[in-house]
């Protein structure tokens, strides 16, 4: 385990990181990523998540009994989640409008739990919110990344303004609608993942 | 105390649902206001947006609050209900469309718009003119698309027959198909198109591709949505169910189509 808070930090973001290695909280990002001002949004929700709830588990984690400590650290993260979500109704309606019951579903995020039981268990409260905002920026990392692709090639727009001039509004881009629809996010994140192989080939899992 | 002993084991437990029990139910009352405000703002804009109202000078409060009342009238008979009845600044009617007390069954037969229930009670927004006439009915209607319930309102000119706008402001149906619903230019072909032909019946729909404009029937047809056949055809049934017997049928002829003649 990486122990230096630079490598904590950053080693999740391409070396470890969680969507493209590890293939973990995919779910999600299939389903927000219609748009760069959803997954923007997404990525801040899943980052102070992340953060607190590593934070909390590391508090207590020689409280915790053995027995209980899943149930404890789904808690812990179920309620940070509904903060998350009440906030952004009371201050950002239509968005979270937008996300419907994505922002709820944070909570099933398996990367928020893998790193409290993983990492936080283990060790100080200062290295676990590092873990947590490296681990949140790896996510974050791909889950702009497809918003930013798919709202380009889906709507020609990024964040709601036109980059490319659509057909049907009198420009010269014919929108692919695949790309408004789920599975080209599994083509995107299939891309994503074979450059950062391609890039760093330590992560091509050996054949048996 | 050891860690793993059944004592600690409950006395973590309970301590960590009190702090998060707290935590939570302080996040949902105290923003509740909040988030209750949002909602009827929401609404208000959507109603504004629906029936052309908007002005960058004014908020979407004020323009609601000098040019549109709300109203709440009883569907089956037409009437306009008094306020001791329903409480229209307490009257939730997504929510009262739900409960069997306060809904009706639509027989399958002639529920056209796929809803099941229809509310007893329904808000009209009457749109008043400077001279305080009213110019604008404001209706609100929902019915089934391909994945979802589309939400909505529908503006209808004081003769009752010409339609002045239909916006959505709550669905779920695929985005760049279906979604397309919120075109700003597939919603620019509502306004003007008439609602019912001249013995009354309901005639506007929804196409299948595109409207012929030569076609004398165009001025009740709109173009249906490329890629999203069933999520038009679902807008073609909510809009001729609300219009039609089961929905403000009653509430339109005894109000509206008298006076146009």
């Amino acid at each position: 385990m990486a122990d230096k808070p630079k490598d904590v930090l950053f080693n999740p973001i391409f070396n470890n990181n969680p969507i493209a290695l590890q293939v973990l909280g995919i779910c999600s990002a299939l389903a927000v990523t219609t748009k760069l001002s959803t997954s923007v949004v997404m990525a801040l929700a899943v980052t102070f998540t992340m953060v607190c709830s590593n934070a909390a588990v590391s508090l207590i984690r020689k409280q915790i009994p053995g027995s209980i400590r899943i149930i404890v650290q789904m808690t812990i993260i179920a309620s940070l989640v509904i903060l998350v979500d009440q906030t952004l109704k009371a201050f950002a309606y239509d968005i979270s409008k937008q996300m419907s019951v994505f922002v709820g579903l944070i909570i099933t995020n398996c990367i928020v739990m893998g790193r409290a039981e993983a990492f936080a268990m283990k060790n100080s409260v200062g290295m676990s919110m590092l873990d947590g905002l490296g681990n949140a920026m790896g996510y974050n990392v791909i889950l702009i990344g497809v918003g930013f692709f798919r709202e380009l090639f889906g709507s020609g727009t990024l964040f709601g303004i036109t980059v490319l001039p659509l057909v049907k509004n009198g420009g010269w881009y014919q929108a692919n609608g695949l790309m408004l629809l789920s599975p080209s996010a599994f083509f995107i994140i299939g891309i994503f993942i074979w450059l950062i192989r391609a890039w760093k080939p330590a992560q091509v899992e050996q054949e048996n | 105390m050891p860690r793993d002993s059944i004592s600690h084991t409950f006395v973590v437990a309970g301590a960590l649902c009190v702090v998060c029990s707290v935590l939570v139910s302080a996040a949902a009352v105290g923003l509740r206001p909040k988030q209750e405000a949002n909602k009827i703002l929401d609404k208000r804009k959507n109603i504004v947006a629906v029936a052309e109202l908007e002005d960058p000078n004014k908020t979407i409060d004020e323009i609601f609050s000098e040019r549109i009342e709300s109203k709440i009238i009883d569907l089956e008979t037409g009437e306009f209900v008094d306020e001791s009845v329903v409480d229209p600044t307490e009257y939730d009617q997504v929510e009262a469309s739900k409960d069997p007390a306060r809904s009706i069954d639509i027989p399958s037969r002639e529920d056209i718009a796929g809803i099941g229930r229809r509310e007893k009670y329904s808000f009209v927004y009457i749109v008043r003119g400077d001279d305080g006439s009213p110019e604008q009915y404001v209706l609100p209607v929902n019915g089934k698309g391909l994945w979802s319930t589309l939400y909505g309102f529908m503006s209808l000119d004081s003769d009752g027959k010409t339609i002045r706008g239909l916006t959505f402001y709550q669905h779920g149906e695929t985005p760049g198909l279906g979604g397309e619903v919120d075109n700003p230019d597939w919603k620019a072909q509502w306004p003007g198109k008439k609602a019912f032909g001249p013995d009354g019946n309901v005639m506007i729909e929804v196409l299948k591709g595109k409207v012929v404009e030569a076609d004398p029937k165009s001025q009740y047809q709109v173009d249906g949505l490329s890629g999203a056949t069933i999520t038009a055809k679902g807008v073609s049934q909510l809009v001729r169910f609300w219009l039609g017997e089961n929905g403000f049928g009653p509430f339109l002829d005894k109000h509206l189509h008298g006076n146009a003649g």
